[in-house]
C-alpha cells in the first residue's frame, strides 16, 4: 500500500498529535483560554453571517452527540456548530438506543468508541457522566451538562454575548437570580464571571442558594433588591425536574414569583436581562421582561453555534488547554 | 463468639524483631515462642526447639489487629465478598479477628441466618469472625428481633448498620432489653430526612460541584439523641463510623457526663477530606462522607486522646460495575482492610501527627475491648494474635494487588509506607507477605 498523504494540509497546525484535551468544567480553563475562545468565535460568527455559512475547518472529523436529557438549544446549536465546519456529525439520544435496553454508560462509551469518534459531546443528568466517557473512549469530550455540576459552553456564550453588547467582562457586575442550588449554568458562569473579572452576587430564596457557595468568590443575597446595582440580571429557571418531592424549597411558585420574580418593576432601564432557556414565563421571568429590547435572550441562543464551533475547532487543533487528563486517567 | 477455621495451630519462634504492645508496656527487641498456638515464652536468644523460626530484625511486632466494622456480604452478594475472601483480605491486613455487619441479604436478624453464617465461617474463615445480628427484623426499623435467641446462637453485638434507628422509643426498647442480654449495642447515626439526596459533605466543595449535600448535623442530631437515651437507660451505645466534628463534641461531653459511650472512625475519614471529591472518583464516596478538613482534624485529635477508641475499616466491597459508573449513581462504600495499617502508617504516624503505640492501641486492644473480647495481647499464656509490621518498605495498592473479591478501594495508585510482613491469628499463621 502507498504512503498516504494527508489530503488536507492546514500549515497552521503543530506537527504530530495534540494531547487529548476536553472541556469538563469551566475550572479547567484559564483567562487566557477563555479569551482565545471567544477570539475564535468572533472569527466564526463573521462567517455565519456569509450566504455560504460553511467552513471545511474539520472535513473528515466526526463528532457525536450523546443526549442522555431533553434538549433544543444546546443539542441543535452543537449538531450545526459542526456541520458548518464540516464535520461528520451523529446525534444519539437515550431514548429508543441501547441505554432504553438497560446499556450502562461505560458500555454505551466503548461501543461508539469503537466508531473512532474525534469528539463526544455528552448531556446527562449525572455528574461526572463526561468523566466516565473520557475514560472509557479515545475522543475529545465536552461536557455540554451533567447534572448540576457544570455546563461550559452556556458560560462561554453567555461571555461571547456580554462582549459583543456591553464590549467588555472585567469590571462588571452581574446578579444572578433564582433556583441556584439545582443550576449547573450557575456554577459554570459563576466560575467563568469571576475568571473574568466581574463581581457576581446571587440572589435567591435561601434554600435554592447552596450553603458555603461563596468560597467560589461570588455575593450572596436573600433579597431580590439586590438585582438593582447590577449591570446584568442574570435569569435562572426553577428547576423542577431536579427537585425531590415534597422537598419545599420553596411554599408555592406564586409566592417565589411574588418575592423574587424578575418583573418589570424590577429591572432598571439599560440593565441587560440574559436567561439559558428554557423560560418559565411568569414564573422566574415576567414575559414583558423576557420580551424587551434590554434582554439579550436570543441573542444567547444565537451566539451558541459560533461559540461551539469554537470550542471544536479548538480542542481538535491545538491551543494550550490545561489538561485534566492525567486527573482522569489517574482515577482510572 | 469469635469463630473460625479449625486447623491445627502453628509452632513458631519469631526472632529479633521491635515488640511493641501499648497495654502491656513493652517496647524492645526480643524474641517470641509460640507453642500450638500460645505464646509460651518472651526473652532473648529463645531455642528454636525445632519450631519454624521467623527471623524479623527491623520489623515490629505487634498485638494484631481487630476490625469491629467489615462488611463481607454474605449472605446474599457473594460475588463482591465471602467468608474466605473477606477473612484472607483481614489476614493480609494484620488483622486477627474482624466483626461482620449484618447488612446482607436475608439480614442477619434470625438465629437460622446467624447459625448458618457461624458453620460456613467453621470451614471458611482464615481469621475469626464475629456476627453482630440486627437490632430489628429485616433491619426495617418496625420490630425487635429475639435479641436473647441470637445471643445465645453466637452474636457478639447488635446493630442495625446502614440504616439508623428512626424511632427513639425502639432504641429506648433494644438497650432496656439487651441489658438482659449483655452484649454491645451499636448504632449508625444517620437522620435521613437531612441526609436525603445527599452524595457528599455539604459545604463549599458540594455547592461548587453541585452535589446534593449530606450535611454534619445529619450525624450529629442523631449521635446527640442516641446518646441521650443511652444516658437515660444507663446503658452502654457504640458510634459507629463518626465522620463529623460536632459528633465527636457530643461523645466527649457525654463521656465526661459518665455514659459509657464508645465511638469509632474509619481510615478514611482520619485521611480524607471533601475536597478530595473533586475528581468525581466514586471509590471516594461512602457513608458517612468525607468531611472538611476540621471534621479530620477533630477525629485525629479524638483518636489521639482517646474519646474515639476503635480505628473501624468499614470495609464495604462492591461489584466493579457498580462503581464504574458517574458519581451521584454510585453506591456509597470503599475497601479498607488491606490499607488500613499502611495508610494510617503513612499519613499519621510517619508524619509524626500520632504515636505508633497510639495507633497499634486504637486498631488492636481499643476495638476488641468495646464488644467484650479479649484483647489481642504479647503476654505469657495469651493466644498468639500478633502481627509483624515492614515500616520500611512502600507499596502501591493496584486493582489486581487485593486480597478482597472487590478493588473499590480509594488508595489505588497511592504510595504507602509500611506493610504488614505475617499476621498470625488465633495462634496460626494466616498470612505471609
Amino acid at each position: 500500500m502507498a504512503d498516504v498523504h494527508p489530503l488536507i494540509r492546514d500549515e497552521l497546525l503543530p506537527p504530530g498529535p495534540s494531547p487529548r484535551r476536553h472541556l469538563i468544567s469551566i475550572a479547567d480553563l484559564s483567562r487566557d483560554d477563555v479569551e482565545r475562545l471567544l477570539g475564535l468565535a468572533r472569527t466564526f460568527a463573521r462567517s455565519l453571517d456569509r450566504d455560504v455559512k460553511k467552513l471545511p475547518a474539520l472535513r473528515g472529523r466526526t463528532v457525536v452527540n450523546l443526549f442522555y436529557e431533553s434538549s433544543t438549544r444546546t443539542s441543535s446549536s452543537f449538531e450545526l456548530a459542526a456541520k458548518r465546519l464540516s464535520a461528520d456529525v451523529m446525534s444519539i439520544k437515550s431514548s429508543g438506543s441501547a441505554v432504553e435496553k438497560g446499556e450502562s454508560l461505560k458500555d454505551t462509551a466503548i461501543t461508539i468508541g469503537c466508531y473512532d469518534p474525534d469528539v463526544i459531546v455528552i448531556r446527562h443528568p449525572e455528574i461526572g457522566a463526561p468523566h466516565v466517557i473520557a475514560r472509557h473512549t479515545g475522543a475529545h469530550v465536552v461536557n455540554a451538562g451533567d447534572g448540576k455540576h457544570q455546563h461550559p459552553t452556556q458560560a462561554l456564550l453567555d461571555l461571547y454575548t456580554i462582549e459583543e453588547e456591553l464590549g467588555h467582562i472585567e469590571g462588571l457586575h452581574v446578579a444572578i437570580v433564582g433556583d441556584v442550588l439545582h443550576s449547573r449554568v450557575a456554577r459554570s458562569n459563576i466560575q467563568a464571571f469571576v475568571l473574568m473579572g466581574a463581581r457576581v452576587t446571587l440572589v435567591g430564596p435561601p434554600p435554592l442558594i447552596p450553603r458555603g457557595i461563596e468560597a467560589m468568590g461570588c455575593e450572596v443575597s436573600y433579597s431580590i433588591e439586590a438585582i438593582e446595582a447590577a449591570d446584568i440580571v442574570y435569569v435562572l429557571r426553577m428547576q423542577h425536574e431536579r427537585m425531590l418531592a415534597g422537598e419545599n424549597y420553596v411554599p408555592s411558585l406564586r409566592e417565589y414569583a411574588a418575592r423574587w420574580g424578575v418583573s418589570a418593576d424590577r429591572v432598571r432601564p439599560g440593565q441587560k436581562v440574559m436567561h439559558p432557556g428554557p423560560m418559565n414565563r411568569g414564573v422566574e421571568i415576567e414575559g414583558a421582561v423576557a420580551d424587551a429590547a434590554d434582554a439579550l435572550i436570543a441573542r444567547q441562543v444565537r451566539s451558541g453555534v459560533a461559540v461551539r464551533m469554537a470550542v471544536l475547532f479548538d480542542l481538535l487543533t491545538h491551543g494550550p488547554v490545561e489538561l485534566k487528563v492525567a486527573e482522569i486517567e489517574a482515577v482510572a | 463468639m469469635l469463630v473460625g477455621r479449625d486447623a491445627p495451630k502453628d509452632d513458631l519462634v519469631i526472632r529479633g524483631a521491635r515488640a511493641i504492645d501499648p497495654v502491656e508496656r513493652i517496647d524492645e527487641t526480643i524474641d517470641v515462642r509460640i507453642d500450638e498456638g500460645v505464646i509460651s515464652e518472651i526473652g532473648l536468644r529463645l531455642d528454636a526447639n525445632g519450631h519454624r523460626v521467623i527471623e524479623a530484625e527491623g520489623l515490629v511486632l505487634a498485638p494484631a489487629f481487630v476490625d469491629p466494622h467489615v462488611h463481607l456480604r454474605t449472605p446474599g452478594r457473594e460475588d463482591e465478598e465471602d467468608l474466605a475472601s473477606g477473612t484472607r483480605a483481614a489476614a493480609a491486613g494484620g488483622y486477627c479477628a474482624i466483626l461482620a455487619m449484618p447488612n446482607t441479604d436475608p439480614v442477619v436478624d434470625s438465629a437460622a441466618v446467624l447459625g448458618a453464617l457461624v458453620e460456613r465461617a467453621r470451614t471458611e474463615a482464615e481469621v475469626p469472625i464475629g456476627f453482630l445480628a440486627a437490632i430489628t427484623r429485616k433491619q426495617e426499623g418496625g420490630e425487635l428481633t429475639e435479641m436473647i435467641e441470637l445471643a445465645e446462637a453466637g452474636a457478639v453485638g447488635f446493630t442495625d448498620d446502614g440504616k439508623p434507628v428512626e424511632a427513639p422509643a425502639l432504641l429506648r426498647r433494644a438497650l432496656q432489653y439487651l441489658s438482659a442480654v449483655r452484649r454491645r449495642l451499636a448504632v449508625h447515626c444517620e437522620e435521613q430526612t437531612l441526609s436525603r439526596g445527599g452524595h457528599m459533605h455539604e459545604g463549599a466543595v458540594s455547592a461548587e460541584l453541585g452535589f446534593g449535600g449530606y450535611p454534619s448535623i445529619a450525624e450529629s442530631l442523631m449521635v446527640a439523641r442516641d446518646l441521650g437515651i443511652a444516658a437515660y437507660e444507663n446503658q452502654p451505645l457504640h458510634l459507629l463510623h463518626l465522620s463529623a466534628r460536632e459528633s465527636v463534641d457530643e461523645l466527649r461531653s457525654a463521656q465526661a457526663a459518665g455514659v459509657q459511650a464508645t465511638g469509632e472512625v474509619t481510615p478514611h475519614h482520619l485521611c480524607g477530606t471533601d475536597e478530595d471529591i473533586r475528581t468525581l472518583d466514586s471509590n471516594l464516596k461512602m457513608n458517612p462522607p468525607l468531611r472538611a478538613e476540621e471534621d479530620r482534624r477533630a477525629l485525629v485529635d479524638a483518636l489521639r486522646d482517646g474519646t474515639i477508641v476503635a480505628v473501624a475499616t468499614d470495609h464495604a466491597p462492591h461489584a466493579r460495575h457498580e462503581k464504574e459508573v458517574p458519581f451521584e449513581a454510585a453506591p456509597f462504600g470503599v475497601t479498607g482492610l488491606e490499607t488500613a495499617f499502611s495508610v494510617l502508617y503513612t499519613r499519621l504516624v510517619a508524619p509524626g501527627v500520632i504515636k505508633l503505640e497510639t495507633l497499634l492501641e486504637r486498631m488492636g486492644p481499643g476495638p476488641a475491648r468495646i464488644y467484650d473480647l479479649e484483647p489481642p495481647r504479647i503476654a505469657k499464656h495469651a493466644s498468639a494474635n500478633l502481627v509483624l509490621l515492614d515500616l520500611e518498605t512502600t507499596w502501591r495498592p493496584t486493582e489486581t494487588s487485593f486480597h478482597s473479591k472487590s478493588a473499590n478501594s480509594w488508595l489505588l495508585g497511592e504510595t504507602l509506607r509500611g506493610r504488614v510482613a505475617l499476621t498470625v491469628a488465633d495462634g496460626r499463621v494466616a498470612f505471609e507477605g
